[in-house]
Protein backbone atom coordinates (compact mmCIF):
# COMPACT_ATOMS: atom_id res chain seq x y z
CA UNK A 1 0.00 0.00 0.00
CA UNK A 2 2.72 2.45 0.93
CA UNK A 3 4.40 2.04 -2.42
CA UNK A 4 1.12 2.83 -4.15
CA UNK A 5 0.64 5.92 -1.94
CA UNK A 6 4.22 7.08 -2.27
CA UNK A 7 4.80 6.55 -5.97
CA UNK A 8 1.64 5.75 -7.89
CA UNK A 9 -0.91 8.02 -6.27
CA UNK A 10 1.07 11.26 -6.73
CA UNK A 11 1.57 10.46 -10.41
CA UNK A 12 -2.12 9.64 -10.84
CA UNK A 13 -3.11 12.89 -9.11
CA UNK A 14 -0.67 14.88 -11.17
CA UNK A 15 -1.82 13.36 -14.47
CA UNK A 16 -5.53 13.56 -13.68
CA UNK A 17 -5.44 17.12 -12.37
CA UNK A 18 -3.38 18.27 -15.36
CA UNK A 19 -5.87 16.59 -17.67
CA UNK A 20 -8.83 18.14 -15.83
CA UNK A 21 -7.59 21.73 -16.01
CA UNK A 22 -6.87 21.45 -19.73
CA UNK A 23 -9.91 19.32 -20.54
CA UNK A 24 -12.42 21.75 -19.05
CA UNK A 25 -11.00 24.79 -20.83
CA UNK A 26 -10.68 22.76 -24.02
CA UNK A 27 -14.48 22.81 -24.36
CA UNK A 28 -14.44 26.50 -25.14
CA UNK A 29 -11.41 26.24 -27.41
CA UNK A 30 -13.14 23.54 -29.46
CA UNK A 31 -16.41 25.51 -29.60
CA UNK A 32 -14.55 28.60 -30.78
CA UNK A 33 -12.78 26.53 -33.44
CA UNK A 34 -9.54 27.49 -31.72
CA UNK A 35 -8.49 23.99 -30.75
CA UNK A 36 -5.00 24.55 -32.09
CA UNK A 37 -4.71 27.62 -29.89
CA UNK A 38 -4.09 25.18 -27.03
CA UNK A 39 -1.15 23.76 -28.94
CA UNK A 40 0.11 27.20 -29.89
CA UNK A 41 -0.15 28.50 -26.34
CA UNK A 42 1.54 25.47 -24.82
CA UNK A 43 4.56 26.18 -27.04
CA UNK A 44 4.44 29.92 -26.77
CA UNK A 45 4.63 29.88 -22.98
CA UNK A 46 8.07 28.24 -22.99
CA UNK A 47 10.07 31.51 -23.09
CA UNK A 48 7.82 32.84 -20.32
CA UNK A 49 8.42 29.75 -18.23
CA UNK A 50 12.18 29.93 -18.71
CA UNK A 51 12.32 33.61 -17.80
CA UNK A 52 10.09 32.95 -14.80
CA UNK A 53 12.45 30.15 -13.76
CA UNK A 54 15.54 32.33 -14.17
CA UNK A 55 13.83 34.86 -11.95
CA UNK A 56 12.75 32.50 -9.17
CA UNK A 57 15.13 29.52 -9.55
CA UNK A 58 12.50 26.90 -8.79
CA UNK A 59 10.29 24.81 -11.02
CA UNK A 60 6.53 24.76 -10.71
CA UNK A 61 6.55 28.20 -9.15
CA UNK A 62 4.11 31.07 -9.51
CA UNK A 63 6.69 33.36 -11.19
CA UNK A 64 6.84 30.76 -13.98
CA UNK A 65 3.06 30.92 -14.16
CA UNK A 66 3.07 34.70 -14.42
CA UNK A 67 5.79 34.59 -17.06
CA UNK A 68 3.71 32.09 -19.01
CA UNK A 69 0.57 34.21 -18.76
CA UNK A 70 2.48 37.25 -19.97
CA UNK A 71 3.99 35.26 -22.84
CA UNK A 72 0.51 34.07 -23.84
CA UNK A 73 -0.90 37.61 -23.90
CA UNK A 74 2.13 38.79 -25.85
CA UNK A 75 1.61 35.97 -28.35
CA UNK A 76 -2.09 36.71 -28.82
CA UNK A 77 -1.33 40.37 -29.48
CA UNK A 78 1.48 39.43 -31.86
CA UNK A 79 -0.78 37.01 -33.76
CA UNK A 80 -3.42 39.74 -34.08
CA UNK A 81 -0.79 42.27 -35.23
CA UNK A 82 0.67 39.95 -37.89
CA UNK A 83 -2.83 39.06 -39.07
CA UNK A 84 -3.75 42.70 -39.52
CA UNK A 85 -0.49 44.15 -40.80
CA UNK A 86 0.53 41.16 -42.88
CA UNK A 87 -3.05 40.52 -44.04
CA UNK A 88 -2.56 36.76 -43.60
CA UNK A 89 -5.00 34.15 -42.33
CA UNK A 90 -5.07 33.54 -38.53
CA UNK A 91 -3.67 30.01 -38.85
CA UNK A 92 -0.56 31.26 -40.62
CA UNK A 93 -0.04 34.09 -38.13
CA UNK A 94 -0.40 31.58 -35.29
CA UNK A 95 2.14 29.26 -36.91
CA UNK A 96 4.71 32.01 -37.29
CA UNK A 97 4.32 33.25 -33.72
CA UNK A 98 4.28 29.95 -31.92
CA UNK A 99 7.24 28.37 -33.66
CA UNK A 100 9.31 31.54 -33.24
CA UNK A 101 8.50 31.96 -29.56
CA UNK A 102 9.05 28.29 -28.83
CA UNK A 103 12.41 28.43 -30.58
CA UNK A 104 13.32 31.55 -28.60
CA UNK A 105 12.42 29.67 -25.44
CA UNK A 106 14.69 26.77 -26.37
CA UNK A 107 17.56 29.14 -27.14
CA UNK A 108 17.22 30.92 -23.80
CA UNK A 109 16.96 27.55 -22.07
CA UNK A 110 20.16 26.27 -23.65
CA UNK A 111 22.12 29.50 -23.26
CA UNK A 112 21.17 30.33 -19.70
CA UNK A 113 22.61 27.14 -18.25
CA UNK A 114 19.31 26.08 -16.78
CA UNK A 115 19.14 23.23 -19.23
CA UNK A 116 19.90 19.92 -17.62
CA UNK A 117 19.28 21.16 -14.09
CA UNK A 118 15.55 21.08 -13.60
CA UNK A 119 14.29 22.26 -16.87
CA UNK A 120 15.41 20.49 -19.97
CA UNK A 121 14.05 20.22 -23.42
CA UNK A 122 13.12 16.59 -23.10
CA UNK A 123 10.98 17.20 -20.03
CA UNK A 124 9.47 20.26 -21.63
CA UNK A 125 8.27 18.05 -24.46
CA UNK A 126 7.41 14.78 -22.77
CA UNK A 127 6.68 15.75 -19.19
CA UNK A 128 7.91 14.13 -16.02
CA UNK A 129 4.92 12.48 -14.48
CA UNK A 130 6.78 9.65 -12.75
CA UNK A 131 8.99 12.04 -10.78
CA UNK A 132 6.16 12.94 -8.41
CA UNK A 133 6.62 11.17 -5.07
CA UNK A 134 4.99 11.54 -1.68
CA UNK A 135 7.39 9.97 0.81
CA UNK A 136 5.45 10.95 3.94
CA UNK A 137 2.45 8.80 3.11
CA UNK A 138 2.33 5.31 4.62
CA UNK A 139 -1.28 4.35 5.25
CA UNK A 140 -4.68 5.17 3.78
CA UNK A 141 -5.51 7.33 6.79
CA UNK A 142 -2.79 9.70 5.65
CA UNK A 143 -5.15 10.73 2.84
CA UNK A 144 -7.21 12.78 5.27
CA UNK A 145 -4.40 13.76 7.60
CA UNK A 146 -3.85 17.44 6.89
CA UNK A 147 -0.27 17.40 8.17
CA UNK A 148 0.71 14.62 5.79
CA UNK A 149 -1.35 16.12 2.97
CA UNK A 150 0.71 19.29 3.35
CA UNK A 151 3.75 17.27 2.28
CA UNK A 152 2.25 16.49 -1.12
CA UNK A 153 4.55 17.53 -3.97
CA UNK A 154 4.38 21.25 -4.78
CA UNK A 155 3.31 20.54 -8.36
CA UNK A 156 0.18 18.69 -7.20
CA UNK A 157 -0.80 21.44 -4.83
CA UNK A 158 -0.30 23.97 -7.59
CA UNK A 159 -2.42 21.98 -10.03
CA UNK A 160 -5.10 21.72 -7.40
CA UNK A 161 -5.19 25.51 -7.06
CA UNK A 162 -5.15 25.91 -10.86
CA UNK A 163 -8.13 23.57 -11.14
CA UNK A 164 -10.02 25.61 -8.58
CA UNK A 165 -9.19 28.72 -10.62
CA UNK A 166 -10.35 27.10 -13.85
CA UNK A 167 -13.62 25.90 -12.33
CA UNK A 168 -14.28 29.29 -10.75
CA UNK A 169 -13.51 31.01 -14.07
CA UNK A 170 -15.94 28.79 -15.97
CA UNK A 171 -18.69 29.14 -13.37
CA UNK A 172 -18.34 32.91 -13.17
CA UNK A 173 -18.16 33.48 -16.92
CA UNK A 174 -20.23 30.53 -18.15
CA UNK A 175 -22.94 32.62 -19.77
CA UNK A 176 -20.45 35.13 -21.15
CA UNK A 177 -18.18 32.44 -22.59
CA UNK A 178 -21.18 30.74 -24.11
CA UNK A 179 -22.59 33.78 -25.89
CA UNK A 180 -19.21 35.06 -27.06
CA UNK A 181 -18.39 31.63 -28.49
CA UNK A 182 -21.74 31.20 -30.22
CA UNK A 183 -22.40 34.69 -31.54
CA UNK A 184 -19.57 37.20 -31.00
CA UNK A 185 -21.55 40.00 -32.69
CA UNK A 186 -24.53 39.69 -30.36
CA UNK A 187 -22.14 39.30 -27.46
CA UNK A 188 -20.44 42.57 -28.37
CA UNK A 189 -23.70 44.43 -28.84
CA UNK A 190 -24.95 43.33 -25.41
CA UNK A 191 -21.76 44.61 -23.80
CA UNK A 192 -19.91 41.30 -23.34
CA UNK A 193 -16.72 42.05 -25.24
CA UNK A 194 -15.73 38.89 -27.13
CA UNK A 195 -12.21 40.29 -27.40
CA UNK A 196 -11.68 40.53 -23.65
CA UNK A 197 -13.43 37.25 -22.95
CA UNK A 198 -11.32 35.56 -25.60
CA UNK A 199 -8.16 37.02 -24.12
CA UNK A 200 -9.05 35.95 -20.57
CA UNK A 201 -9.81 32.45 -21.86
CA UNK A 202 -6.37 32.37 -23.48
CA UNK A 203 -4.73 33.48 -20.24
CA UNK A 204 -6.51 30.70 -18.37
CA UNK A 205 -5.41 28.29 -21.09
CA UNK A 206 -1.83 29.48 -20.61
CA UNK A 207 -2.04 28.97 -16.85
CA UNK A 208 -3.48 25.48 -17.29
CA UNK A 209 -0.91 24.68 -19.97
CA UNK A 210 1.98 25.65 -17.70
CA UNK A 211 0.60 23.76 -14.74
CA UNK A 212 0.06 20.69 -16.91
CA UNK A 213 3.35 21.19 -18.71
CA UNK A 214 5.55 19.75 -15.98
CA UNK A 215 3.27 16.72 -15.70
CA UNK A 216 2.48 15.72 -19.25
CA UNK A 217 4.80 17.92 -21.33
CA UNK A 218 3.88 20.48 -23.88
CA UNK A 219 3.27 18.08 -26.77
CA UNK A 220 0.70 16.10 -24.83
CA UNK A 221 -1.05 19.16 -23.43
CA UNK A 222 -2.74 19.56 -26.79
CA UNK A 223 -4.32 16.11 -26.50
CA UNK A 224 -5.80 17.11 -23.15
CA UNK A 225 -7.15 20.37 -24.57
CA UNK A 226 -8.94 18.69 -27.45
CA UNK A 227 -9.80 15.04 -26.78
CA UNK A 228 -12.00 15.21 -23.65
CA UNK A 229 -13.99 18.15 -25.05
CA UNK A 230 -14.44 16.56 -28.46
CA UNK A 231 -15.45 13.28 -26.81
CA UNK A 232 -18.00 15.01 -24.59
CA UNK A 233 -19.43 16.98 -27.52
CA UNK A 234 -20.38 13.71 -29.21
CA UNK A 235 -22.29 12.55 -26.14
CA UNK A 236 -24.53 15.53 -25.43
CA UNK A 237 -26.13 18.65 -26.90
CA UNK A 238 -26.10 20.51 -23.60
CA UNK A 239 -23.07 22.64 -22.85
CA UNK A 240 -23.27 22.18 -19.06
CA UNK A 241 -23.50 18.41 -19.43
CA UNK A 242 -20.67 18.57 -21.97
CA UNK A 243 -18.42 20.32 -19.44
CA UNK A 244 -19.27 17.69 -16.85
CA UNK A 245 -18.60 14.76 -19.18
CA UNK A 246 -15.34 16.29 -20.39
CA UNK A 247 -14.26 16.57 -16.74
CA UNK A 248 -14.95 12.90 -16.13
CA UNK A 249 -13.22 11.94 -19.37
CA UNK A 250 -10.15 13.98 -18.37
CA UNK A 251 -9.91 12.48 -14.89
CA UNK A 252 -10.39 8.94 -16.13
CA UNK A 253 -7.82 9.42 -18.90
CA UNK A 254 -5.36 10.51 -16.18
CA UNK A 255 -6.19 7.55 -13.97
CA UNK A 256 -6.36 4.75 -16.53
CA UNK A 257 -3.53 6.20 -18.60
CA UNK A 258 -1.21 5.96 -15.63
CA UNK A 259 -2.42 2.52 -14.51
CA UNK A 260 -2.00 1.11 -18.02
CA UNK A 261 1.46 2.62 -18.33
CA UNK A 262 2.62 1.40 -14.93
CA UNK A 263 1.04 -2.05 -14.82
CA UNK A 264 -0.03 -2.83 -18.38
CA UNK A 265 3.37 -4.02 -19.65
CA UNK A 266 3.81 -6.09 -16.47
CA UNK A 267 0.54 -7.90 -17.14
CA UNK A 268 1.82 -8.75 -20.59
CA UNK A 269 4.98 -10.17 -19.09
CA UNK A 270 7.35 -7.27 -19.81
CA UNK A 271 9.67 -6.00 -17.11
CA UNK A 272 9.42 -2.35 -18.15
CA UNK A 273 6.76 0.30 -17.89
CA UNK A 274 5.93 2.85 -20.59
CA UNK A 275 5.62 6.64 -20.50
CA UNK A 276 2.59 7.53 -18.42
CA UNK A 277 2.14 10.89 -20.14
CA UNK A 278 2.04 9.18 -23.49
CA UNK A 279 -0.43 6.59 -22.22
CA UNK A 280 -2.76 9.29 -20.88
CA UNK A 281 -2.93 10.84 -24.32
CA UNK A 282 -3.52 7.42 -25.87
CA UNK A 283 -6.41 6.77 -23.47
CA UNK A 284 -7.87 10.21 -24.25
CA UNK A 285 -7.63 9.38 -27.95
CA UNK A 286 -9.27 5.98 -27.39
CA UNK A 287 -12.15 7.63 -25.52
CA UNK A 288 -12.64 9.84 -28.56
CA UNK A 289 -12.66 6.85 -30.92
CA UNK A 290 -15.17 5.00 -28.73
CA UNK A 291 -17.43 8.06 -28.64
CA UNK A 292 -17.20 8.43 -32.41
CA UNK A 293 -18.26 4.81 -32.81
CA UNK A 294 -20.86 4.36 -30.08
CA UNK A 295 -22.27 7.77 -29.11
CA UNK A 296 -26.08 7.47 -28.88
CA UNK A 297 -26.84 10.34 -31.25
CA UNK A 298 -23.73 11.04 -33.28
CA UNK A 299 -21.95 7.68 -33.16
CA UNK A 300 -21.31 5.81 -36.40
CA UNK A 301 -23.04 2.64 -35.18
CA UNK A 302 -26.29 4.32 -34.14
CA UNK A 303 -26.38 6.46 -37.26
CA UNK A 304 -25.98 3.35 -39.41
CA UNK A 305 -28.77 1.67 -37.50
CA UNK A 306 -31.08 4.66 -37.94
CA UNK A 307 -30.34 4.75 -41.65
CA UNK A 308 -31.27 1.07 -41.87
CA UNK A 309 -34.56 1.70 -40.07
CA UNK A 310 -35.29 4.53 -42.48
CA UNK A 311 -34.41 2.33 -45.43
CA UNK A 312 -36.75 -0.42 -44.24
CA UNK A 313 -39.64 2.01 -43.92
CA UNK B 1 -6.03 78.90 -26.38
CA UNK B 2 -8.46 79.19 -23.51
CA UNK B 3 -10.02 82.33 -24.96
CA UNK B 4 -10.53 80.70 -28.30
CA UNK B 5 -12.15 77.61 -26.86
CA UNK B 6 -14.95 79.29 -24.96
CA UNK B 7 -16.89 80.72 -27.90
CA UNK B 8 -16.42 77.46 -29.79
CA UNK B 9 -18.02 75.48 -27.01
CA UNK B 10 -20.82 77.99 -26.82
CA UNK B 11 -21.44 77.58 -30.53
CA UNK B 12 -21.51 73.79 -30.22
CA UNK B 13 -23.95 74.00 -27.40
CA UNK B 14 -26.29 76.27 -29.32
CA UNK B 15 -26.37 74.14 -32.43
CA UNK B 16 -26.90 71.02 -30.38
CA UNK B 17 -29.91 72.32 -28.53
CA UNK B 18 -32.55 72.03 -31.27
CA UNK B 19 -31.02 68.75 -32.49
CA UNK B 20 -31.48 67.01 -29.17
CA UNK B 21 -35.20 67.72 -29.31
CA UNK B 22 -35.43 66.28 -32.80
CA UNK B 23 -33.28 63.33 -31.79
CA UNK B 24 -36.34 61.58 -30.37
CA UNK B 25 -37.66 61.26 -33.91
CA UNK B 26 -34.50 59.62 -35.23
CA UNK B 27 -34.06 56.12 -33.79
CA UNK B 28 -31.38 55.29 -36.35
CA UNK B 29 -29.67 58.04 -38.31
CA UNK B 30 -26.67 57.24 -40.51
CA UNK B 31 -24.46 60.02 -41.83
CA UNK B 32 -22.02 59.69 -44.75
CA UNK B 33 -21.32 55.97 -44.43
CA UNK B 34 -18.50 54.75 -46.70
CA UNK B 35 -17.22 51.16 -46.63
CA UNK B 36 -14.63 49.33 -48.71
CA UNK B 37 -13.59 45.66 -48.85
CA UNK B 38 -9.94 45.29 -49.84
CA UNK B 39 -9.79 48.74 -51.45
CA UNK B 40 -12.95 48.07 -53.43
CA UNK B 41 -15.66 50.48 -52.31
CA UNK B 42 -19.00 48.90 -51.44
CA UNK B 43 -20.88 51.88 -50.04
CA UNK B 44 -20.28 55.54 -50.89
CA UNK B 45 -21.40 58.23 -48.49
CA UNK B 46 -24.80 56.81 -47.59
CA UNK B 47 -26.91 59.04 -45.36
CA UNK B 48 -30.24 57.82 -44.11
CA UNK B 49 -32.56 58.14 -41.16
CA UNK B 50 -35.06 55.37 -40.46
CA UNK B 51 -38.61 56.69 -39.99
CA UNK B 52 -39.68 56.12 -36.40
CA UNK B 53 -42.30 53.45 -35.75
CA UNK B 54 -42.30 52.27 -39.36
CA UNK B 55 -41.56 49.00 -41.11
CA UNK B 56 -38.93 49.72 -43.74
CA UNK B 57 -37.42 47.44 -46.38
CA UNK B 58 -33.87 47.91 -47.57
CA UNK B 59 -33.88 46.85 -51.21
CA UNK B 60 -31.37 46.86 -54.03
CA UNK B 61 -29.63 44.45 -56.41
CA UNK B 62 -27.13 41.79 -55.31
CA UNK B 63 -23.90 43.40 -54.15
CA UNK B 64 -25.66 46.70 -53.50
CA UNK B 65 -24.23 46.68 -49.96
CA UNK B 66 -27.52 46.14 -48.11
CA UNK B 67 -26.10 43.80 -45.46
CA UNK B 68 -22.90 45.81 -45.38
CA UNK B 69 -24.97 48.91 -44.68
CA UNK B 70 -26.51 47.33 -41.56
CA UNK B 71 -23.26 45.86 -40.28
CA UNK B 72 -21.18 48.97 -40.87
CA UNK B 73 -23.86 51.27 -39.46
CA UNK B 74 -23.85 49.11 -36.31
CA UNK B 75 -20.06 49.27 -36.14
CA UNK B 76 -19.72 45.49 -36.52
CA UNK B 77 -17.36 45.82 -39.48
CA UNK B 78 -14.76 48.52 -40.19
CA UNK B 79 -15.79 51.57 -42.21
CA UNK B 80 -13.84 54.34 -43.90
CA UNK B 81 -16.10 57.13 -42.72
CA UNK B 82 -19.53 57.88 -41.40
CA UNK B 83 -21.35 57.78 -38.09
CA UNK B 84 -24.57 56.43 -36.70
CA UNK B 85 -26.72 58.09 -34.06
CA UNK B 86 -29.43 56.33 -32.12
CA UNK B 87 -31.89 58.90 -30.76
CA UNK B 88 -29.06 61.40 -31.05
CA UNK B 89 -26.56 59.31 -29.08
CA UNK B 90 -23.50 57.69 -30.64
CA UNK B 91 -24.21 54.07 -31.63
CA UNK B 92 -21.57 52.63 -29.29
CA UNK B 93 -23.50 53.83 -26.27
CA UNK B 94 -26.86 52.77 -27.63
CA UNK B 95 -26.27 49.18 -28.73
CA UNK B 96 -28.61 47.92 -26.03
CA UNK B 97 -31.45 49.78 -27.76
CA UNK B 98 -30.88 47.78 -30.91
CA UNK B 99 -31.69 44.18 -31.75
CA UNK B 100 -29.80 42.90 -34.76
CA UNK B 101 -30.83 39.68 -36.47
CA UNK B 102 -27.90 38.46 -38.58
CA UNK B 103 -28.14 36.16 -41.57
CA UNK B 104 -28.60 32.59 -40.53
CA UNK B 105 -25.17 31.62 -41.83
CA UNK B 106 -23.53 33.96 -39.30
CA UNK B 107 -23.40 31.36 -36.53
CA UNK B 108 -22.45 27.71 -36.07
CA UNK B 109 -25.68 25.74 -35.71
CA UNK B 110 -23.78 22.69 -34.41
CA UNK B 111 -23.20 24.58 -31.16
CA UNK B 112 -24.40 22.63 -28.11
CA UNK B 113 -27.40 24.83 -27.40
CA UNK B 114 -31.17 24.41 -27.55
CA UNK B 115 -33.67 26.83 -29.06
CA UNK B 116 -34.49 28.28 -25.66
CA UNK B 117 -30.77 28.65 -24.84
CA UNK B 118 -30.38 30.86 -27.91
CA UNK B 119 -33.43 32.95 -27.04
CA UNK B 120 -32.12 33.34 -23.48
CA UNK B 121 -28.97 34.89 -24.94
CA UNK B 122 -31.13 37.83 -25.99
CA UNK B 123 -31.76 38.40 -22.28
CA UNK B 124 -28.10 38.25 -21.21
CA UNK B 125 -27.84 42.04 -21.45
CA UNK B 126 -30.60 42.42 -18.86
CA UNK B 127 -29.25 39.63 -16.69
CA UNK B 128 -25.82 41.27 -16.53
CA UNK B 129 -22.32 39.96 -15.77
CA UNK B 130 -21.77 36.80 -13.68
CA UNK B 131 -25.45 36.15 -12.92
CA UNK B 132 -27.21 33.04 -14.20
CA UNK B 133 -30.62 33.19 -15.92
CA UNK B 134 -33.51 32.69 -13.48
CA UNK B 135 -36.81 30.90 -13.93
CA UNK B 136 -38.40 34.25 -14.81
CA UNK B 137 -35.95 34.72 -17.63
CA UNK B 138 -36.77 31.24 -18.94
CA UNK B 139 -40.46 32.12 -18.90
CA UNK B 140 -39.80 35.30 -20.87
CA UNK B 141 -37.75 33.33 -23.37
CA UNK B 142 -40.49 30.73 -23.72
CA UNK B 143 -43.04 33.49 -24.37
CA UNK B 144 -40.82 34.86 -27.12
CA UNK B 145 -40.65 31.39 -28.68
CA UNK B 146 -44.45 31.22 -28.43
CA UNK B 147 -44.88 34.43 -30.36
CA UNK B 148 -43.02 32.90 -33.31
CA UNK B 149 -44.82 29.58 -32.95
CA UNK B 150 -41.75 27.68 -31.77
CA UNK B 151 -42.66 26.78 -28.17
CA UNK B 152 -42.80 23.06 -29.00
CA UNK B 153 -39.17 23.13 -30.10
CA UNK B 154 -37.76 24.88 -27.02
CA UNK B 155 -35.55 21.98 -26.01
CA UNK B 156 -34.45 20.93 -29.49
CA UNK B 157 -30.77 21.32 -30.33
CA UNK B 158 -30.60 24.18 -32.83
CA UNK B 159 -28.82 22.16 -35.53
CA UNK B 160 -31.83 19.85 -35.71
CA UNK B 161 -34.22 22.64 -36.67
CA UNK B 162 -35.12 23.48 -40.25
CA UNK B 163 -33.83 26.69 -41.81
CA UNK B 164 -37.16 28.43 -41.27
CA UNK B 165 -37.30 27.29 -37.66
CA UNK B 166 -33.76 28.54 -37.07
CA UNK B 167 -34.76 31.91 -38.48
CA UNK B 168 -37.73 32.02 -36.11
CA UNK B 169 -35.46 31.24 -33.17
CA UNK B 170 -33.29 34.18 -34.20
CA UNK B 171 -36.39 36.35 -34.35
CA UNK B 172 -37.51 35.18 -30.91
CA UNK B 173 -34.08 36.09 -29.57
CA UNK B 174 -34.43 39.59 -31.00
CA UNK B 175 -37.86 39.88 -29.36
CA UNK B 176 -36.31 38.87 -26.04
CA UNK B 177 -33.89 41.78 -26.35
CA UNK B 178 -36.91 44.10 -26.12
CA UNK B 179 -35.16 46.83 -28.09
CA UNK B 180 -36.46 50.05 -29.62
CA UNK B 181 -34.93 49.40 -33.00
CA UNK B 182 -34.86 46.11 -34.93
CA UNK B 183 -32.42 45.49 -37.76
CA UNK B 184 -32.85 42.27 -39.71
CA UNK B 185 -30.62 40.87 -42.42
CA UNK B 186 -32.72 38.89 -44.91
CA UNK B 187 -35.00 37.12 -42.44
CA UNK B 188 -37.04 35.73 -45.36
CA UNK B 189 -34.10 34.12 -47.15
CA UNK B 190 -34.82 30.45 -47.85
CA UNK B 191 -37.69 30.04 -45.37
CA UNK B 192 -40.92 28.09 -45.76
CA UNK B 193 -44.32 29.71 -46.19
CA UNK B 194 -45.33 29.14 -42.55
CA UNK B 195 -42.19 30.89 -41.34
CA UNK B 196 -42.67 33.78 -43.75
CA UNK B 197 -46.18 34.28 -42.40
CA UNK B 198 -44.98 34.07 -38.78
CA UNK B 199 -42.21 36.60 -39.43
CA UNK B 200 -44.56 39.07 -41.09
CA UNK B 201 -46.93 38.83 -38.15
CA UNK B 202 -44.13 39.50 -35.70
CA UNK B 203 -42.86 42.46 -37.74
CA UNK B 204 -46.36 44.00 -37.76
CA UNK B 205 -46.71 43.42 -34.03
CA UNK B 206 -43.39 45.17 -33.41
CA UNK B 207 -44.45 48.21 -35.42
CA UNK B 208 -47.84 48.25 -33.68
CA UNK B 209 -45.91 48.43 -30.40
CA UNK B 210 -44.13 51.54 -31.65
CA UNK B 211 -40.83 49.90 -32.55
CA UNK B 212 -38.81 50.87 -35.58
CA UNK B 213 -37.95 48.00 -37.92
CA UNK B 214 -35.45 47.91 -40.77
CA UNK B 215 -35.32 44.76 -42.89
CA UNK B 216 -32.99 43.78 -45.73
CA UNK B 217 -35.45 42.37 -48.26
CA UNK B 218 -34.90 40.53 -51.52
CA UNK B 219 -38.30 39.75 -52.97
CA UNK B 220 -39.61 42.83 -54.80
CA UNK B 221 -43.01 41.18 -55.29
CA UNK B 222 -43.86 41.33 -51.59
CA UNK B 223 -42.51 44.80 -50.80
CA UNK B 224 -45.89 46.46 -51.22
CA UNK B 225 -47.67 43.92 -49.04
CA UNK B 226 -45.23 43.89 -46.15
CA UNK B 227 -43.72 47.34 -45.79
CA UNK B 228 -44.77 50.95 -45.43
CA UNK B 229 -41.38 52.47 -46.31
CA UNK B 230 -38.35 51.56 -48.38
CA UNK B 231 -34.68 52.46 -48.67
CA UNK B 232 -33.24 51.83 -52.13
CA UNK B 233 -29.51 51.18 -52.25
CA UNK B 234 -27.07 50.49 -55.02
CA UNK B 235 -23.70 51.23 -53.50
CA UNK B 236 -25.13 54.69 -53.01
CA UNK B 237 -28.33 56.00 -51.54
CA UNK B 238 -30.85 55.98 -54.42
CA UNK B 239 -34.09 56.93 -52.68
CA UNK B 240 -36.04 56.48 -49.47
CA UNK B 241 -39.57 57.22 -48.31
CA UNK B 242 -43.08 55.77 -48.24
CA UNK B 243 -43.72 52.85 -50.58
CA UNK B 244 -46.43 54.70 -52.56
CA UNK B 245 -44.16 57.54 -53.58
CA UNK B 246 -40.75 55.83 -53.59
CA UNK B 247 -41.35 52.33 -54.96
CA UNK B 248 -41.63 53.63 -58.50
CA UNK B 249 -40.36 52.13 -61.75
CA UNK B 250 -38.15 55.18 -62.14
CA UNK B 251 -36.38 54.60 -58.80
CA UNK B 252 -36.20 50.85 -59.32
CA UNK B 253 -34.65 51.44 -62.74
CA UNK B 254 -32.05 53.67 -61.08
CA UNK B 255 -31.21 51.04 -58.46
CA UNK B 256 -31.35 47.91 -60.58
CA UNK B 257 -30.29 49.35 -63.94
CA UNK B 258 -30.75 46.85 -66.73
CA UNK B 259 -31.23 43.97 -64.32
CA UNK B 260 -35.00 44.35 -64.24
CA UNK B 261 -36.99 44.17 -67.48
CA UNK B 262 -39.27 47.14 -68.06
CA UNK B 263 -42.34 44.91 -68.05
CA UNK B 264 -41.31 43.63 -64.62
CA UNK B 265 -40.92 47.20 -63.38
CA UNK B 266 -44.34 48.18 -64.64
CA UNK B 267 -45.90 45.16 -62.96
CA UNK B 268 -44.29 45.99 -59.61
CA UNK B 269 -45.15 49.66 -59.55
CA UNK B 270 -48.74 49.12 -60.65
CA UNK B 271 -49.48 46.46 -58.09
CA UNK B 272 -50.40 49.21 -55.62
CA UNK B 273 -53.91 49.53 -57.00
CA UNK B 274 -54.80 45.94 -56.15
Amino acid sequence: MDIFLQFDLPSILLGSLAALACGLLGNFLVLRKQALMGDAISHVVLPGIVLGFLFSHETGSWPMMIGAGAAAIFAVLLIELIRRVGNVEPGAAMGVVFTTMFAAGVVVLEQSGTAGVHLDVEHALYGNLESAIWLDAYTLSDLWNLEVLATLPESIKQLFVVNLLVIAFIMLFFKELKISSFDPLLSASLGFSPKWLGLSLIVMVAIAAVAAFSAVGSILVIAMFICPAATARLLTDNLKVQLFISGIASLSAGLFGYLLAAFGPGLLGYEISVSAAGMIAVVAGLQQVLAMLFAPQYGVVMRRRRQKVHANI
Amino acid sequence: MQKLKTPDLQLLHDTNAPESINAQDHPFAVQGLTVAYHHKPVLWGVSYSAPKGCLTAIIGPNGAGKSTFLKAALGLIPKLSGETKVFGAPIKKALKNIAYVPQRSAVDWDFPATAIDVVLMGLYGQIGWFRWPSRKHRETALNCLKSVGMQDFANRQIGQLSGGQQQRVFLARALAQDAEMYLMDEPFAGVDAATEKAIVMVLRKLVADGKTVLVVHHDLETVRDYYSHILLLNGQHIADGPVETTFTSENLQKAYGGRLASTQLDGLSQASGA
